[in-house]
């Protein structure tokens, strides 16, 4: 007999448990060579059986024998995620994970006095998107003719940087003519869709790659100029020198990680960035600086923002910053002083209840060098954090950027600043039609990343699958340095599925533009909405609609 | 839809031409309502060119508040008008008791002021007028201001004409230019406010179509002027941005279309002048219109334009005879009123191009 051991971890307290069927399995151990997670071992355990013989039951002791088996490991730190590798690369489909509603992980996870850590997304509250009570409702039907989505010209541009009141412009007329007297803020008309912040070092190389493959495709090819983000981390110094750095976003945050090489690279650039992010703070995680876990910290990755092999904490807050005034004094001027004014510069904050008063602050802007206010929803991804950060912390996106919007109006100055909007686009794969809804509320564009993981093969989702890329054994190849791993991942099939997927968004949004009779991307266009949820419509001050 | 018209002509014109010019077209609007704009008076006006001309319609009541306010701000009556009226039963036409055009002397302390003193005097007593008069619409007070007319009602547009006696041509009640519109909104309430053509300082504006950018536009023109309100049709933001580029920003008449209706990026990219268009389109989108649209407007020193939407969605026809120019939104108009023009001389703007007449009736097609 064996001994009843209550506190010792089984199968079935973990979130996912494995089916294994030894009957199709035919023991080749590709499923436990796949687990990057060490969840799934190979071992040998004893049968035996009993037999009788005769007319009455005589049992009888059988041969006693060894048979290998595949085996769940049952510890914190090798438990299932529910990736489902071992079914993908099994060849007789004999095993697979299956989510085990009896879990008791939330209890015992904190083993060793630590909070829970991971990557991925919020997975509380996910199911019931404010989004989804939103729809499209004033179409052009008798009073207007809708557009045609395949034959007429539509333009999809977002600005990007300072735009001044038409009062404020240096203009003069000379012989009937308005001219310019000098320079205005550099403003960037640009895709209203940009490859949101993912650094290098939460990526593989590989997937940072793939996606600056499609955006460089996607603007060279299909003439749709989307910008991609580089993320706090630095960026390759092949990249920095060469002319796609026209495509980047070069993101600064409060470990001002890689900006040694990119400053070191200025004097060699071809090109200037697209523009330059503050990042103040992220959906995932407001209020929470960023987390690069020692195990993805590779030999390239200490190279590029020069640290040894460390747990690499960015500060929750730019040092030496003691308020919003001087952020816009300091920050944004050593920012657009950088480039010598050429380069917009704009500032990302996690969405929070103070997410108007952070705009109202910004729209005074006297120095004319604001570019851009982002806006970092609940439920944007993260490479990693605790968990309590992502699940519980954080502000919705859709009524913050509605709320801003509106601050704006109130003073007559929207436009002045614009607004992008992030965290959930396309969180249930169709980010048009969220860019869209966003976009009427008073956006002039949005920010995606989890929905690019997706396109290039991650299998994680809201509801608590997977969600490891903090660990450094993301089994897709997508937000791990192990070199390994890395080529799990087809570059050129993940960067043609984001081009894909960009392409199609971009048709998408021509069916939306098209039926109520848009050419030019309605922004603030709240009266294209309505909701079917009393308590939205009320918030976001749109008609209710059942 | 609506339908618009205006007639700008070298010699006085009677309202009667407007009526002949809309009825053919009666088809295409619903017959409910009228309005007109007139301006450069003649007959029983011209001698008052340049003092304000107020209009307005009401109940008894309203008409003593409003003397006693324009009494009370120093302004002094100098003539009186009101159309002779032919009530006869049947009319379909939505009456008030008061119809008054009443030409104003300017209180003292003004008579000598500079014009934009002068302007904003008038400008904020319309406006107070308006509000005194709102409750329970008591008054509807249209215009104030030196050389222009306003007249609208709710109803048949032919019996209006009869009812203020319009068919009957004359020489006391004429103007050079005269814009007139022939329904009622169906977007929001019949207000008599809401009906075309708007004016404001001088700039008069009216247009067929329908614009899916108003929200944008509202909410952007709400905090550019004390002016801008009302909002009753989404039609009166192509006036409040014909001013506000005009008047206020001084840019040239040629913006108003990169700004209502600005060229793709694509287009724009190509041109010489991109850095200021850019610069336009990025400062004010907010002001870009969407959806189909005709717009006629009228500028204080008398040329009438015409610009279209970004995609020519309405019908618009100009046409003239060396002594007048009408612009209609359907060609047989033109053909009641001046049926000896040379048709083949009819211009179809398209979208990308703004018609100017100028006072020489001279049409100039600038090219966007």
């Amino acid at each position: 007999m064996e001994t009843v051991t209550v506190n010792e971890l089984t199968p079935n307290d973990l979130p996912w448990r494995i089916e294994w069927d030894p009957c199709l399995c035919k023991l080749c151990g590709s499923c436990v060579a796949a687990c990057t997670f060490q969840a799934i071992r190979v071992s040998v355990e004893a049968r035996s059986y009993v037999y009788s013989q005769g007319d009455v039951p005589t049992p009888l002791e059988g041969e006693r024998y060894a048979v290998p088996v595949i085996k769940q490991t049952a510890t914190v730190q090798q438990h299932c995620v529910g990736c489902g590798m071992c079914e993908k690369t099994c060849p007789n489909r004999a095993i697979r994970p299956r989510r085990n509603e009896d879990s008791r992980w939330e209890i015992f996870a904190r083993e060793g006095g630590s909070p829970i850590k991971r990557g991925g997304r919020a997975n509380l509250n996910a199911g019931d998107r404010t989004f989804d009570k939103i729809v499209v409702g004033r179409i052009s039907q008798m009073t207007d003719p809708s557009l045609d989505a395949e034959r007429h010209t539509f333009d999809i541009l977002a600005p990007f940087g300072r735009v001044l009141p038409a009062d404020k412009m240096p203009l003069s007329v000379k012989d009937g003519k308005l001219s310019l007297n000098k320079p205005l803020p550099p403003v960037r008309w640009i895709y209203p869709l940009i490859f949101g912040d993912m650094s290098i070092g939460a990526l593989s190389p590989r997937a940072w790659e793939a996606v600056c493959l499609a955006a460089a495709c996607l603007n060279e090819k299909y003439n749709l100029p989307v910008r991609m983000c580089s993320g706090e981390g630095g960026m390759p110094m092949r990249l920095l020198k060469s002319k796609y750095l026209k495509y980047m976003i070069l993101q600064i945050a409060s470990g001002h990680f890689g900006w040694n090489r990119i400053v070191k690279a200025m004097p060699e650039m071809q090109e200037d960035p697209a523009g330059i992010l503050i990042k103040i703070g992220q959906g995932a995680k407001p209020g929470d600086g960023g987390l690069l876990m020692a195990a993805k910290v590779a030999p390239h990755i200490q190279a590029i923002r020069g640290v040894p092999k460390s747990d690499l904490l960015s500060p929750p807050n730019h040092q030496g910053l003691y308020s919003i005034e001087e952020s816009v004094q300091k920050m944004f001027l050593s920012m657009n002083a950088a480039f010598k004014f050429r380069v917009p510069v704009g500032i990302k904050t996690s969405a929070t209840a103070s997410s108007v008063s952070i705009y109202n602050n910004l729209l005074r802007d006297p120095y004319h060098i604001v570019g851009g206010y982002f806006i970092d929803g609940l439920y944007g991804g993260t490479g990693a954090a605790n968990e309590i950060s992502l699940d519980h912390t954080g502000h919705p996106i859709v009524s913050k950027v509605r709320d801003c919007y509106l601050a704006a109006v109130a003073q007559g100055r929207q436009g002045q600043i614009p607004l992008w909007g992030a965290g959930g686009v396309g969180m249930t794969g169709n980010a048009a039609a969220d860019a869209f809804k966003l976009i009427c509320l008073g956006a002039n564009g949005v920010s995606v990343g989890k929905i690019l993981l997706q396109l290039m093969g991650c299998i994680g989702n809201d509801h608590s699958r997977c969600n490891s890329c903090n660990t450094g054994l993301c089994p897709t190849g997508i937000t791990t340095q192990d070199i390994k791993l890395v080529r799990r991942l087809d570059v050129d099939k993940a960067a043609q599925n984001i081009v894909d997927y960009v392409r199609a968004f971009d048709q998408e949004l021509r069916k939306l533009m098209a039926p109520i009779g848009n050419s030019s991307l309605p922004v603030g266009r709240s009266d294209a909405l309505v909701a079917t949820d009393k308590a939205v419509a009320e918030q976001l001050k749109i008609p209710y609609a059942c | 839809m609506c339908r618009v018209g205006a007639i700008k002509s070298k010699k006085y014109t009677h309202p009667a031409k407007v009526l002949y010019l809309m009825l053919p077209q009666q088809k295409g609007h619903d017959n409910s309502g009228f309005a007109m704009v007139m301006q450069d008076l003649g007959g029983v006006f011209a001698p008052y060119k340049d003092l304000p001309l107020l209009s307005y319609a009401g109940n008894t009541a309203s008409v003593e508040k409003i003397h006693n306010y324009m009494q009370g701000k120093g302004f002094t009556l100098r003539f009186e008008w009101s159309p002779q009226t032919k009530p006869q039963s049947g009319l379909d036409i939505a009456l008030l008791e008061h119809y008054n055009f009443e030409v104003y002397a300017y209180p003292p302390e003004y008579q000598n002021a500079e014009r934009s003193v002068k302007e904003n005097l008038l400008t904020n007593t319309r406006l107070a007028l308006r509000a005194m008069t709102e409750e329970n619409d008591a008054a509807f007070v249209y215009s104030f201001w030196p050389d222009v007319l306003t007249l609208k009602e709710i109803g048949n547009p032919a019996d209006i004409g009869s009812y203020f006696n319009l068919w009957q041509e004359d020489t006391d009640f004429c103007a050079k230019i005269i814009t007139v519109q022939c329904r009622q909104n169906t977007n929001y309430a019949i207000v008599r406010y809401a009906a075309h053509p708007f004016f404001l300082q001088g700039y008069t504006v009216l247009a067929n179509g329908e614009n899916t950018f108003y929200v944008k536009n509202k909410e952007f023109q709400k905090s550019l002027h004390r002016g801008y309100l009302g909002f009753e049709s989404d039609s009166q933001c192509f006036l409040y941005t014909l001013h506000y580029l005009q008047h206020e920003l001084k840019w040239p008449l040629e913006y108003y279309k990169h700004v209502i209706t600005p060229l793709p990026f694509q287009d724009l990219a190509k041109r010489e002048d991109k850095a200021v268009l850019l610069a336009l389109r990025q400062s004010l989108p907010h002001l870009e219109i969407n959806g189909p649209n005709t717009i006629i407007g009228v500028l204080p020193d008398g040329r009438v334009i015409n610009v279209n939407d970004s995609k020519k969605l309405r019908p618009v026809v100009v046409g003239g005879d060396g002594e007048t120019v009408a612009i209609s939104s359907e060609v047989c108009g033109l053909n009641v009123i001046l049926p000896d023009r040379d048709q083949e001389k009819d211009i179809y703007p398209n979208e990308r191009e703004m018609l100017v007449i100028d006072n020489n009736l001279e049409v100039a097609r600038w090219k966007q």
